[in-house]
């Protein structure tokens, strides 16, 4: 079977334009989310405590509030289902520092009357453990970052790095902003999600590069944007596969993994779309767009070269002895 | 027939060598973990998966100074005691130093030379005939360690003597505790552990304050203070002792602690005292006959019993109307020793097994499903090709596995996630092959050299990426926690698994089998239609 048979290269640098200002739309989209909206940040960074709970039945959620609510020290709770029907969580502020006293004990003596119930699930972050994630990831996103503009800076050339980063920036935004749109909970594992969209996005912005990179060394035409288009046709049918099979993979995480990882799935199948959109429309046009020329790009490699050379020949030389 | 067989065995190469002792590597190391058979090593649940209590701790360590100098104050005292060295208004100022006022000018060198002797790591300062004791700068440094290590040897103590498998005990950062118990089956188990982990067992022997005592309940803690005493409250009862402040002795000289019976057949903890303690005891206990004697555990004062002779031989009794329950983890507590510093909870996380069951239920479904998808796919969309990229897809899996099994890896729910992705984001290489193989197909090469050329043109594009994912991984590694981890962990195994089957594995099958590969049957073998075969 072939869906993506490649006859001749599509045109796509000549729309770049359009592709940019839809980019730069859902981008100022999904920030404006982000800074008016804000993240719902969960237990994780922002600390406190969250019980699962549940009952043999549907669970009596209007009694469980009002259980709740006879404690004023839990004022601001959230009472929800949770997957399914006869399990809710509870989630609070509060924390406590002392061992013996836990936020949980006391949540199941508040409860002791609603009814049969097993508490499954019982969570406390610190306040000052909470920012502390929190720096930590900010730092590991960064970190990566840094990380991966070094490497590939390293195997193409600068703009490559730029531009790769740049990407994933984009993509990782819109992430963010889907995150605040539907209002998932910020935990842990959305962190391990964004940072797996990042390395996803890469992979297929980086089969794309080499493409490229292969290209300006083969094609004869010195125009980088007939090479961009030649190259992400031919890398049209790879990329959208592996997409299609990882999307697979991770809607049935999605739709099958169960309610705890409900928030990672769903983060990684907005990354795994935006991530595909981003290399194949976004990545290359902003190569062109920091004025990368394919031609001096020819003669830094034609000077590398000579110079390899010349060392070759110059160790010859020592190793006959003429040296 | 017969031939058709030999040219198989002459193609055998290398690669596809390699990656059959990969596949049996991976088969036999993975069994263990697959089947949970008691021999062999092999991946341990993580707490999400089993249930369990993940906790993590932080330690007062500024407590553990303060109680440093209270011990101080105490050795001072029964040096100068013992020395018969006049002194006065001995005291604690702020849990940083005690203060003293020796009487007698002619003690001034004696008693400097004792306590230097005694006393190491601390520093006198002397001021006429007054004196303060502090730690030095290097020694307070060596304390808040020491209680560190202190509370981590004792908590992984407690935990191992109340019977639970397997506790994990582990200093983290430099002032963090992690503890991780699983299988903990209630929530009224999980309670009691917290409980025993929490208990300072903060034994002491108090004299109480017999003059003033009569006044405890209109006496404010700043007057009691003032006379260098300590008001504690009764464990059972609202009533109020007005001790001396500084102990006569404390659990650190204690040997052992067993739970036994008064005679009214209720639970008691005996404790056997040291020698010094011992001698420290009888002297105290003979000179202060009819005076009464506080047991005081955690600040809370458990019996006052009437000194009626000298006790010798050191063996004290805990009464306070404990439940059986409650008076053996007390013993375990006193017997393991006291934690120099109080702990508290910074993060915890815990886990009923029933959850635990459901997530792996859960994610195993998810890939299953993911892996059954994958498959059909790639059959679907590339035939043979896909059937081969299928084959190093199974390989990689039981890579992960056996790569796991043997470091003893622990997997969480978000490692079952990764492998999940890894199985999305392995094939994606085949996928990359076998598009360059097709292009070279269709530009009419022949499929020897079409296989050897994809492989080479992918190459570079392959590695670039898992080196980018790699680069993404080690940072989540380094810099995640716990659960985290594991998801970095798998995946990281999963893409240096996937080198070896995606790439190495399948070239070598190719190769292989280049014999049997019948080029009118590229339909068959790649997916594509002849067309373009010249």
């Amino acid at each position: 079977m072939e869906i993506f048979k490649y006859k001749k290269p599509l045109s796509l640098m000549s729309k770049s334009k359009r592709f940019g200002l839809l980019s730069v739309a859902v981008l100022v989209f999904a920030l404006g989310l982000i800074f008016t909206k804000g993240f719902n940040y969960g237990i994780d960074f922002a600390g406190g405590t969250l019980i699962q709970v549940q009952y043999e039945g549907k669970a009596p959620i209007d009694k469980v509030r009002d259980a709740i609510d006879t404690d004023n020290t839990y004022e601001g709770a959230t009472v929800t289902f949770f997957g399914s029907e006869d399990e809710i969580v509870i989630k609070t502020k509060m924390s406590s520092k002392n061992l013996g006293e836990d936020v949980g004990d006391k949540v199941r003596a508040l409860l002791k009357d609603t009814g049969k119930f097993e508490v499954r699930r019982v969570d406390m972050v610190g306040a000052k453990v909470g920012s502390e994630l929190r720096e930590q990831g900010i730092m590991s996103m960064l970190l990566a970052i840094l990380g991966i503009l070094i490497y590939v800076s390293f195997r193409f050339e600068w703009r490559f790095a730029v531009a790769s980063v740049l990407a994933l920036v984009h993509d990782v935004t819109i992430a963010m902003g889907m995150i605040v749109l539907f209002g998932i909970e910020v935990n842990l594992d959305i962190l391990a999600a964004l940072l797996t969209i990042l390395g996803y996005s890469l992979n297929d912005t980086i089969i794309v590069f080499d493409r490229i990179r292969e290209g300006i060394n083969t094609i004869k035409n010195p125009d980088l944007g007939e090479i961009i288009d030649e190259s992400v046709s031919r890398t049209l049918s790879r990329t959208t596969l592996t997409s299609l099979t990882t999307f697979f993979v991770v809607l049935t995480l999605f739709m099958f993994g169960g309610e705890i990882i409900h928030g990672f799935s769903f983060t990684l199948l907005v990354g795994v779309v935006v991530g595909t959109y981003s290399s194949i429309f976004v990545a290359s046009p902003i190569l062109m767009w920091l004025g990368f020329s394919v031609s001096g790009y020819r003669e830094k490699q034609a000077v590398k070269l000579k110079r390899e050379k010349e060392k070759e020949k110059m160790r010859a030389m020592y190793e006959n002895g003429t040296l | 027939m017969l031939l058709k067989r030999l040219s198989l065995v002459k193609t055998l190469n290398f690669r596809v060598i390699l990656f059959a002792f990969a596949l049996i590597f991976g088969v036999v190391f993975s069994i263990p973990s697959l089947t949970q058979s008691e021999q062999g090593k092999k991946i341990t649940l993580g707490l999400d998966l089993q249930g369990g209590l993940h906790m993590l701790l932080g330690i007062k360590s500024e407590i553990a100074i303060e109680s440093r100098i209270k011990s101080m104050a105490a050795s001072v005292k029964y040096i100068f005691d013992d020395e018969e060295i006049i002194f006065d208004e001995l005291r604690m100022v702020d849990g940083e130093k005690i203060t003293f006022e020796l009487l007698d000018n002619d003690d001034v060198t004696k008693a400097t030379e004792l306590l230097k002797k005694e006393l190491e790591g601390t520093a006198l300062s002397q001021n006429g005939l007054k004196f303060s004791l502090a730690m030095t700068e290097a020694e307070t440094e060596r304390t808040k360690l020491n209680a560190i290590q202190q509370a981590v040897d004792t908590i992984r103590n407690r935990l191992n003597e109340f019977g639970l498998a397997e506790p994990t005990v582990a200093k983290q950062g430099e002032d963090k505790i992690l503890v991780e118990v699983p299988g903990i089956k209630t929530q009224e188990d999980e309670q009691r552990i917290r409980e025993l982990i929490a208990r300072a067992a903060h034994l002491q022997l108090m004299a109480v304050d017999e003059e003033r005592n009569a006044r405890v309940s209109t006496m404010s803690a700043a007057e009691a203070k003032s006379y260098g005493n300590v008001i504690l409250p009764d464990v059972n009862t609202p009533e109020k002792y007005l001790l001396r402040a500084i102990p006569v002795l404390d659990g650190s000289m204690l040997t052992d602690a067993k739970v036994g019976f008064d005679e009214s057949n209720q639970p008691v903890i005996n404790f056997t005292l040291n020698g010094q303690g011992a001698k420290i005891f009888g002297d105290f206990t003979g000179k202060y006959v009819g005076k009464r004697m506080a047991v005081v555990l955690d600040n809370k004062v458990y019996s006052a019993p009437n000194i009626n002779e000298r006790i010798g031989g050191g063996r004290v009794q805990i009464s306070g109307r404990f439940q059986l329950s409650e008076a053996h983890d007390l013993a375990i507590a006193l017997r393991s020793g006291a934690l120099l510093a109080p702990v508290y909870v910074m993060e915890k996380r815990s886990v009923g097994p029933s959850l635990g069951a459901d997530s792996i239920r859960s994610s195993s479904l998810a890939l299953m499903l993911g892996f059954v998808l994958v498959v059909l796919f790639m059959i679907l969309y590339y035939g043979m090709a896909g059937v081969v990229a299928n084959v190093a897809l199974i390989g990689n899996l039981f890579l992960i596995l056996a790569i796991m099994s043997l470091f003893g890896a622990t997997l969480t729910l978000p490692g079952m996630a990764g492998i999940v992705l890894t199985v999305g984001m392995a094939v994606d290489a085949n996928v990359i092959i076998n598009e360059r193989i097709r292009e070279l197909l269709h530009a009419g090469k022949s499929i020897g050299k079409a296989i050897e050329d994809g492989y080479s043109n992918a190459f570079t594009a392959i590695w670039d990426a898992n080196v980018t994912t790699l680069i993404a991984a080690t940072v989540l590694y380094a810099y995640g926690t716990g659960a985290i981890k594991g998801f970095a962990l798998t995946m990281s195994i999963g893409i240096l698994a996937s080198m070896l089957t995606a790439i190495v594995g399948t070239h070598g099958i190719y190769q292989w089998i280049l014999p049997k590969i019948d080029k009118n049957k590229l339909g068959f073998w790649f997916g594509i239609k002849k067309e373009g075969n010249k």
